[in-house]
């Protein structure tokens, strides 16, 4: 499948995505960036995976049921990412808009792969979506993830550990095991999609001068300002 | 042994599907659920097991997805995958397990008309039809083919009114309902005809008598049973 980026659809915008393990502190940096780019006087527009507020209703009560199989997991994770593209993050696109995405359709990709859906058909499910411009990969061992979510001892998610696929009965050793495939599927994924590989075990503030650096390299920033009426 | 279009959900066993699977498409006002509930009665008196499926029927999502439809806020690829979701979570929890167990399953509607529905909004055809690669081959698929103008009158003397979706107004082809429910039946037919051949429907002329019709189904049916 040739891969569709913002700029080979036609549209002005950017699309930056974030994707990593959980507690790989993607989302932390994509807030800095996006504080940053809001600063400076640039369009920006934020989404995060999973909020549709339109599928929300269907998510939580399919999620609550438990009833819900690797495909109908996909599909309804489907739903709510297609209801927050054509909304938003398209027409973002082709307002001229810098779009940043907390996971974007690779999360996707991993999870489902990992539930054992076929990955062609997965694609081709998320193939109305255009790639981003630039996906930042936040990479931590799969060790210091996990002791950043588990450390706490937090409260884990059904689905979130994994606890459909029955890998344990003890959800956060279903959470390790889970974590350990989704990292698997991501290694693939960040060769595949060319991602670009931040470590992100250096200091919150040295990675973000490196993602920032990036972006600089490679987007034209002054074609996204405000334009001033004044 | 039974096959799937594209792929074999992750889960299921195409070996051990003994029973059988008929689809009737067709508009609404086609009579289909009319034929359903015929041949229903029918298999019943004969001592088939039967298990009816419909779109929309999910316990899934079916009631979150009217309501989010109803807001007509969604777009059409999200309403494209909520009907898939649907559609899958019946297929996993209905029409498989039913099929394991022996049943017949007569589908009132199935992946044709989803894929028609999301064509005629601008769909992708090789999108929608990988998207419900995930569905399993039926023995077979009757499409009730209805005049529009005989669609007209059976919609009136149900609800003496027009559906707004079976009208196609979200899509705009007219603000008149009347009109758009031309142009959208024809559009539909369109690609169920397109589709005929790639799927292999047997045609059924709708226009004729309920229990014409029944008879009609009921010899290709009963050809397929044994």
């Amino acid at each position: 499948m040739t891969i569709k980026t913002p700029e080979s659809a036609g549209y002005p915008g950017a699309l930056i995505a974030v994707e990593g393990l959980d507690g790989s502190g993607k989302s932390t940096q994509i807030h800095l960036i996006k504080r940053w780019l809001e600063l400076e006087g640039y369009k920006v527009y934020f989404t995060e995976w999973n909020s549709s507020v339109a599928v929300k209703p269907a998510t939580s009560k399919a999620k609550k049921s438990n009833l819900l199989t690797p495909t109908t997991f996909c599909l309804i994770h489907a739903t709510d990412f297609a209801d927050r593209y054509e909304r938003q993050i398209q027409p973002l696109l082709r307002a001229g808009y810098i779009v940043l995405a907390d996971r974007y359709i690779y999360t996707a990709f991993a999870r489902d792969a990992v539930r054992n859906c076929d990955p062609g058909w997965v694609r081709r499910v998320y193939s109305f979506a255009v790639n981003p411009t630039i996906t930042f990969f936040f990479q931590t061992s799969l060790e210091v993830a996990l002791g950043r979510i588990l450390s706490g001892r937090p409260k884990l998610k059904y689905h979130e550990a994994g606890m459909d696929l029955n890998l344990s009965d003890d959800p956060y050793e279903s959470f390790r095991i889970f974590q350990g495939r989704v990292y698997e599927e991501y290694k693939k994924l960040i060769k595949e999609y060319e991602m670009v590989v931040i470590n992100a075990t250096r200091p919150v503030e040295v990675q973000q001068e490196q993602v920032r650096k990036y972006i600089r390299e490679h987007i034209n920033l002054s074609q996204f300002k405000w334009r001033s009426y004044k | 042994m039974k096959e799937f279009y594209d792929i074999v959900p992750p889960g299921m066993d195409p070996k051990n599907l003994a029973g059988k699977l008929f689809v009737i498409e067709g508009a609404d006002g086609s009579g289909r659920s009319t034929q359903i509930s015929i041949l229903t009665e029918w298999l019943e008196h004969n001592g088939y097991a039967v298990v009816n499926v419909g779109l929309k029927r999910s316990t899934l999502i079916a009631k979150q997805f009217s309501e989010a439809q109803k807001s007509k806020v969604i777009g059409p690829t999200t309403m494209h995958l909520f009907y898939a979701t649907d559609f899958a979570d019946q297929l996993e929890n209905v029409i498989v397990p039913a099929m394991r167990a022996g049943f017949i399953v007569l589908a009132d509607r199935y992946i044709f008309t989803l894929m028609a529905r999301a064509m005629v909004r601008g769909a992708d055809p090789e999108w929608v039809q990988s998207l419900y690669g995930l569905a399993i081959i039926p023995d077979a698929v009757f499409y009730l083919r209805v005049r529009p103008q005989l669609l007209v009158e059976r919609n009136f003397q149900k609800k003496a009114t027009l559906d707004y979706w079976e009208s196609g107004m979200d899509i705009g082809f007219s603000q008149d309902i009347f009109n758009s429910f031309f142009t959208y039946q024809r559009k539909i037919e369109k690609y169920f005809m397109q589709m005929k051949n790639v799927y292999g429907f047997q045609v059924i002329d709708g226009n004729r008598k309920v229990d014409t019709i029944a008879k009609d189904l009921k010899t290709r049916i009963e050809r397929l049973l044994h």
